[in-house]
């Protein structure tokens, strides 16, 4: 907690209006507030790689040979259809949270033989609980997050699993053909080829997929996290004189109308970059907006 | 207790009828199944009402994005930049609250804090800001000898937009304004986890499910349950939505109509 920064806060009931704004934006609660901006930042360049990666084995696992690692790829990018992915979010958070300590009750206490479920009880035993129980306060709320970057990570990276395994069939048959005339092996096409020139046809999907994905960020609140949802509500709320030296009504409204609008500028933000990028993919490919640039240079 | 006795008590549960307190304790299959079914009479009541409503307010803003007119243009602009941008979850925590500090003002806005009526008009903006971006890019898509056509027939105004624009953008944004309306039923399951209250244990199938799971710390029934039902009701608003598209593309001949690719995805 950091105490209020101007010197003049002292005593907030003595301040005219603008330095008691001073004094109420700087207390520890808003700091709090401000660094959970950074949770959701973290959040985003943590789960985008990992999605991706998840997404790319995905793709590759669906490409396979090999049946069932097809139907293994296949299973994975279907899972996200027809049904909310709120629902998965909400799943696998508990079913995460069971598999692992399920699989430690194993390693760890082989010896006992009482069963896990108990009516309504998930009964491990107490080595195998995650985090222990006696650990501290900041593990206990790291490992919140780390489950809710796996879900996130899981879920998103089904996404990415079916734009990227698009991107990949998008690719023309062509230029594989002419690899393997080459003489190159499967694995040098799919590496040399194929990866190279997938991007251009994934990052329309993918783009679309970054956006939903900033536009997610706000169900970490539902996972458990203390996140921007959580401080929003939290310190909007209607502030009792008695626990607090600065009053206010409820200011949720507010608060609320603050993220919207910056999740506004981020979504925009994004939007310019991301049009940036998709302008130097083209460069030089063979599609019609390659093709279009080329001539607009020529 | 039989499962016909649970089904009795418990079908409209979500509505306030039946059986007053949820079970407690020893949840069968059936209690389970019912009560989420229960919840999904919300889902689809949100779904229905905002599919049909944005329908109307997506056409008027994808002609207002389109228009010359800057006083028309830019707010339609707005609008569709402001509810596309910004998450859905936000959005409702937003609108509650909003509802929640203008009922000091009115009593009009009393209703407006429930979930019935408040996140409803959320879902309808959301779905009209979304689905008018969709309507806009086919509206710009329309083939230009459509257009010419219809003026060498003499066709203008509203005639015109009734008789040879409107049915063309619809027929050229129906694939995805089908994705939209699957996500839009997919959507309405946030509305009881975000501010808006579950007034006497009243919620959608979410809600019962995520109770479900809360109480018996088993995520593997109720959830797979959820997602048994939803699928039911995505291949529900799927077939709906082809029979309508059979029907926009009946003019054409056979090998040129646009099939229904289901391409499921994402939350906003």
């Amino acid at each position: 907690m950091r105490s209020a920064i101007f010197s003049f806060c002292t005593d907030p009931e003595t301040l005219g209006t603008f330095r008691w704004f001073a004094c109420y934006f700087t207390t520890g609660k808003q700091w709090a507030f401000y660094s959970s901006f950074g949770t959701v930042l973290l959040l985003l360049a943590i789960t985008a790689p990992a999605a991706l990666a998840f997404g790319f084995g995905g793709a590759m696992a669906a490409r396979s040979r090999l049946l069932p690692l097809r139907m293994l790829g296949k299973g994975y990018i279907a899972l996200v259809r027809g049904v909310p992915d709120i629902v998965y979010f909400l799943f696998f958070v508990i079913a995460l949270d069971q598999a692992f300590e399920w699989v430690r009750h194993k390693v760890l206490c082989p010896g006992w033989d009482q069963p896990i479920r108990q009516g309504a009880d998930f009964i491990v035993c107490s080595a195998a609980k995650l985090p222990l129980g006696n650990a501290p306060q900041w593990v206990h709320e790291t490992y919140g997050f780390a489950l809710a970057v796996l879900t996130f990570a899981i879920v998103f990276g089904a996404f990415a699993a079916n734009v990227l395994f698009g991107a990949m069939r998008a690719v023309p048959r062509g230029q594989m053909e002419t690899a393997e005339a080459y003489g190159m092996t499967r694995r040098q096409a799919f590496r040399r080829i194929l990866v190279p020139q997938m991007w251009v046809y994934a990052l329309p999907g993918l783009s679309n997929l970054w956006m939903v994905l900033i536009k997610a960020t706000p169900l970490l609140f539902l996972l458990g996290v203390e996140d921007i949802v959580y401080w929003a509500r939290s310190l909007g709320g209607t502030a009792n004189p008695r626990f607090t030296d600065y009053p206010h009504g409820d200011w949720r409204v507010w608060y609320f109308l603050a993220l919207l609008i910056i999740y506004l500028l981020f979504t925009k933000a994004s939007e310019v970059v991301l049009e940036r990028i998709m302008t130097r993919l083209t460069h030089g490919q063979a599609t019609t907006g390659g093709e279009a640039q080329r001539k607009a240079g020529a | 207790m039989s499962c016909w006795q649970t089904i009795q008590d418990y079908a409209f549960r979500s509505l306030g009828y039946g059986e007053r307190l949820l079970p407690r304790g020893d949840f069968t299959l059936c209690q389970q199944v019912t009560l989420i079914g229960s919840g999904m009479i919300w889902n689809i009541y949100f779904g229905v009402i905002a599919v049909f409503v944005g329908f109307f307010i997506a056409t008027a803003v994808a002609l207002g994005k389109g228009a010359a007119n800057p006083w028309i243009r830019k707010p339609s602009e707005w609008f569709i930049f402001v509810l596309r941008g910004s998450p859905l979850f936000i959005q409702f925590f937003f609108a509650y609250f909003l509802f929640l500090s203008l009922k000091s003002f009115s009593a009009v806005f009393d209703a407006f804090t429930s979930a019935w009526l408040g996140a409803l008009v959320v879902l309808v903006l959301n779905t009209a800001a979304y689905s008018g971006e969709i309507f806009y890019g086919a509206l710009r898509s329309i083939p230009k000898g459509d257009v010419e056509a219809a003026d060498a027939y003499g066709f203008s105004g509203w005639r015109r937009f009734r008789r040879i624009i409107w049915p063309t953008m619809l027929r050229l944004a129906w694939p995805a304004y089908t994705n939209e309306a699957i996500f839009l039923f997919h959507a309405t399951t946030l509305v009881f986890l975000s501010g808006f209250p579950a007034w006497q244990q009243r919620g959608d199938a979410l809600y019962y499910a995520s109770y479900f799971a809360d109480k018996t710390f088993n995520p593997f029934v109720p959830y797979p349950i959820l997602a048994g039902f939803f699928i039911l009701l995505t291949l529900t608003v799927t077939s709906v939505f082809g029979l309508i598209n059979m029907r926009l593309n009946r003019h054409l001949p056979q090998e040129r109509r646009e099939k229904l690719r289901l391409r499921l995805n994402l939350i906003r």
